[in-house]
């Protein structure tokens, strides 16, 4: 297969470009709609927010999930809020500058027509969400609420209590379930893609796997929606639910679409750190507490006394020392960088000593504490359930941890990617956040992606396909895939060695965040690259998973799995050798500012990186998007 | 680390399918961190019983946050356990004592049909949303979000209501399997909002219904409101039941009227 990587951006002046694009856009007339069937794999905002709309259009659309109702998906999760350029606060936001914000957010890395496109409709995404019932946080007047986050100097962000995520996904599901009650929607639950199948070029279905009985069925359709979410849990450790993976992308990747950028991933500064090695996850806090909360560790590296005894003098505000201009609201890689540093150097806080303060003194004494304990009681109540401690006497503890992941399935403007009828929507592709996203854009992206983008452009694709047949699934690619597939489970049963796949994904998890983490060195990365190979043969020899592959065995799911993460963290290490320069949340020791800033090299890496599968991960190919920047001219990001 | 370990007894239901007979296996768990959250326990036993070339128990989870709704284990006969609006995954081992036996069940409810061990299927709650939990706006063509002025006090008690994870505890602590503490808070959410008047009287009316095809009905004993891992008000079910009887007049006088 030779890959040809056209972005399709449409011409035009970047305030154009969208408008043009519908307007050339080849449409399917409304009668005809029902003639195509549509796939979407995964029921997150990207998936039922693409879902629920084109079913309202009239297309025919099969929803799959492996959680047990689609209002389970990970987004459900996000607490901080949504950004969108409403300027209801009167404080100069525009869509340029949700643009600019975003471009420069991630370290221009990221294509300008995709950006500009998810700021024109960032204000759409808000009205949708308010006449779907979205309870979002107001003022007393009843005008809705706003506050800000890190990366920006305006206050563009929606917010629902701590649960914004929770709200807009309750939205989405809704508009999907009044689809599937219209019968517009079937919807398969506990339902996993397992492989993606591919004829004559283009994509032609899905195989899955039931995960109650072990039964593998195939689906055919006119196009696939891949909105399957990101691949944080490489790291094992991270803020994503349990059951994210990359199975869903990394097989499309098998079957022939890049990966684009996979090294982009985003550490969070602010989680909760680790407290026992038992742990499974780690829990994010907020980004917002950083409107409110001072991050800070002492001076001295044995200090001893409890936070509120450290008198100010010996405090060192990490922060607002570095970053005067946008302090504790500093963007995420900024700031986890700052946290990592000063563990490393010995001033880090706590039992461990592995965490920083974010202290709401200040804020407690300037604003009362009922003011504080309305923007984020339950964000403290769930610190003290975790880590029993009171926020409101004590400074919480954090610590940056594995959160999202900006490489992902590489996509062309209309959301598709190298394979013809195949789509990647949501965090699954790697469009809008260059190389690290800016808080509260990814689920600004999820929704623009599925209710705005994506039933656009998928029109223009279908629209030719009008009255032609497509393979179903008795054509023979679809049974190879099956028998792949069960071949595939039956061969992890039949490993039998000694060595659960928990066991392995901790061991994976463990090599990448050392090398392929926070901080990148060639040396680490070629470590890591010797290492996981060797692993991985282990794993697939000595891998051990009890039971059967024809019933509900939650050991064997999480085999499949970790399978494809051993695949793409060797590719992950790979992406981050080759590029030779610090951008975002990819920062590579040896390229740095004499101040200990990321430096870029747009010389040779103003360009996506987009990978094409060979057999073997670490010999996959690498092909270049340039990226050309017209309507923001290339600037070192700076914060200070 | 200064963490306590414990030793623990644990009684935990073993079902191999959904027309399987069920029963009680005993395992012993010993030196469990304070720190360790109740699924992190389960998951230490199950990277035991591998060990052991045994089935490791099922059981169903996801963000272990609090927020998604997906764990839902009785313990010690209290569904999510102990702690108050504290949902499974939430729950750490140092509400425990060392010596102590933990008896884990599934939710039992003859809605939530066991699938294997401590999973069940709760999609009956999915058909209540499908019937009518909603606001019908397509995309598209939504007026600008300040356009219709919302009440602090009342986006703030809609906000309340919405706050419910579906997790299915109301149900599991229910002596009838009544759902009407979910239902409820589904309606109050919508119903108490400007966007959600034009269908207030249809909504309430489908899902009553469809929860009563599904679900066993209410009596009164509260037992949900204290299991709820959200807190929601019981409140929410007088609101339900006012919506419902006037939707049976207007609902009636429109058709009458058409
Ligand atoms: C703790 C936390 C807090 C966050 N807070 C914020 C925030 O405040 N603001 C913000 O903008 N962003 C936030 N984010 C990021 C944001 O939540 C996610 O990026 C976004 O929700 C992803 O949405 P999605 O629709 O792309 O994917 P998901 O919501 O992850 O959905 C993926 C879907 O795909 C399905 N799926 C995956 N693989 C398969 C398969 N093989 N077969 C079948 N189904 C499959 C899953 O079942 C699920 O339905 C946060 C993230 C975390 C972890
Ligand atoms: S009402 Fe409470 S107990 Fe019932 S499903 Fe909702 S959150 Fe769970
Ligand atoms: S696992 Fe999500 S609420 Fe418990």
């Amino acid at each position: 297969m030779t890959i040809t990587l056209n972005s399709k951006i449409p011409a035009g002046s970047i305030n154009d470009k969208w408008n043009n694009y519908k307007e050339d856009a080849k449409l399917v007339a409304p009668g005809n709609k029902r003639k195509f069937k549509v796939i979407v794999v995964g029921s997150g905002l990207a998936g039922a927010s693409a879902a629920a709309t084109m079913a309202e259009l009239g297309y025919q659309v099969d929803v799959f999930t492996f959680h047990d109702s689609p209002r389970r998906a990970h987004s459900i999760a996000a607490q901080g809020g949504i950004n969108a350029a409403k300027n209801y606060q009167g404080d100069g936001d525009s869509v340029h500058r949700l643009f600019y914000d975003t471009i420069k957010g991630g370290d221009f890395r990221a294509r300008e027509a995709n950006v500009h496109r998810l700021a024109e409709v960032s204000v759409n995404i808000i009205d949708q969400m308010v006449a779907q019932g979205v309870p979002f946080a107001r003022e007393y007047g009843g005008m809705l609420d706003n506050r800000s986050f890190g990366g920006a100097q305006v206050s563009r962000t929606f917010y629902a209590r701590g649960q914004t995520g929770q709200q807009l996904l309750l939205g989405a599901y809704q508009q999907l379930a009044r689809q599937i009650g219209l019968g517009n929607v079937r919807m398969f639950n506990r339902t996993e893609l397992v492989d993606v199948v591919t004829i004559e070029g283009r994509c032609a279905g899905i195989v899955t796997r039931d995960l109650v009985n072990g039964e593998v069925v195939s689906h055919s359709a006119h196009a696939v929606v891949m909105a399957t979410g990101g691949y944080g849990n490489v790291f094992f450790l991270s803020t994503n639910a349990m059951a994210c993976n990359v199975t869903a992308a990394w097989r499309a990747h098998r079957k022939g679409a890049t990966f684009a950028n996979p090294c982009y991933t985003q550490i969070h500064p602010t989680c909760i750190p680790q407290s026992d090695p038992t742990q499974s996850k780690l829990t994010l806090m907020s980004e917002s507490l950083r409107n409110d909360g001072r991050v800070w560790v002492p001076q001295n590296p044995d200090e001893t006394r409890p936070a509120s005894q450290v008198p100010e003098a010996e405090r060192d505000y990490i922060l607002e020392r570095l970053y005067p201009s946008y302090g504790n609201l500093a963007p995420r890689d900024i700031s986890s960088r700052a946290a990592k540093r000063s563990v490393d150097s010995g001033r880090g806080v706590g039992p461990l000593k592995n965490g920083v303060y974010l202290d709401f003194s200040d804020a407690i004494n300037r604003l009362g504490k009922d003011v504080v304990e309305e923007r984020y009681g339950n964000l403290f109540e769930m610190y003290e359930r975790i880590a029993g401690e009171n926020p409101y006497d004590m400074p919480m503890r954090i610590y940056p941890a594995s959160h999202y992941t900006m490489g992902g399935l590489w996509v062309d403007y209309e959301l598709m990617t190298n394979i013809p009828g195949l789509y990647a929507a949501g965090e699954a592709n790697f469009s809008d956040h260059g190389a690290n996203r800016l808080g509260a854009s990814a689920l600004m992206q999820g929704l623009a992606d599925g209710y705005f983008v994506l039933p656009y452009t998928i029109g223009n694709y279908l629209a030719p396909m009008l009255n032609k047949p497509i393979p179903g699934t008795d054509h023979p690619a679809f049974k190879e895939a099956e028998l792949a597939a069960q071949a595939r489970y039956q061969g992890y049963v039949d490993i039998k060695g000694t060595r659960s796949p928990d066991y392995f994904h901790r061991e994976v998890g463990r090599i990448i965040w050392d090398y392929c983490g926070m901080e990148r060195t060639q040396q680490g990365l070629e470590k890591a690259l010797s290492e996981l190979p060797a692993l991985y043969e282990e794993f697939q020899k000595d891998l051990r998973v009890t039971g059967d592959a024809e019933s509900m065995n939650q050991t064997l799911e999480k085999a499949g799995r970790v399978d494809d993460f051993f695949q793409l963290g060797m590719l992950m290490c790979r992406d981050a050798l080759e590029r030779e320069e610090s951008c975002g949340g990819h920062f590579r020791a040896e390229y740095q500012t004499e101040e200990g800033e990321a430096l870029r090299d747009d010389e040779k890496f103003a360009h996506v990186a987009a990978w094409e599968w060979t057999g073997d991960s670490t010999k996959s190919i690498r092909h270049k998007e340039e990226l050309n920047f017209e309507a923001i001219h290339l600037a070192t990001r700076s914060y200070k | 680390m200064s963490n306590h370990l414990k030793n623990l007894k644990l009684k935990i239901w073993r079902q191999s399918g959904p027309t399987e007979k069920g029963h009680f296996e005993e395992y012993v768990m010993p030196e469990i961190s304070d720190e360790a959250s109740f699924l992190e326990m389960l998951d230490v036993l199950n990277e035991g019983l591998i060990g052991e070339n045994k089935l490791p128990v099922v059981f169903d989870h996801d963000c272990r946050e609090g927020i998604c709704g997906t764990c839902s284990l009785m313990i010690n006969g209290q569904a999510h356990g102990p702690e108050r609006s504290t949902a499974t995954c939430q729950l750490h081992m140092r509400k425990f004592k060392s010596g102590d036996e933990i008896v884990i069940e599934p939710w039992r409810a003859a809605a939530f049909p066991i699938i294997k061990d401590l999973m069940v299927d709760r999609s009956a709650f999915d058909r209540i949303i499908e019937s009518g939990g909603f606001i019908s706006a397509n995309t598209g063509g939504a007026p600008d979000a300040n356009l219709i002025p919302i009440p602090k006090s009342v986006a703030d008690a809609a906000m309340d209501s919405a706050e419910c994870i579906g997790c299915g505890a109301c149900v599991a602590a229910c002596p009838n399997g009544a759902a009407n503490l979910f239902t409820a808070a589904k309606i109050s959410h919508l119903n108490l909002l400007p966007q959600g008047q034009a269908e207030r009287y249809k909504r309430t009316e489908a899902m009553v219904e469809t929860m009563d095809e599904y679900f066993g009905s209410c009596t009164n004993h509260g037992e949900c409101e204290a299991a709820c891992p959200k807190e929601i008000s019981i409140d929410v079910i007088a609101l339900m039941n006012k919506d419902y009887r006037k939707s049976k007049l207007k609902n009636r006088k429109e058709i009458s009227r058409s």
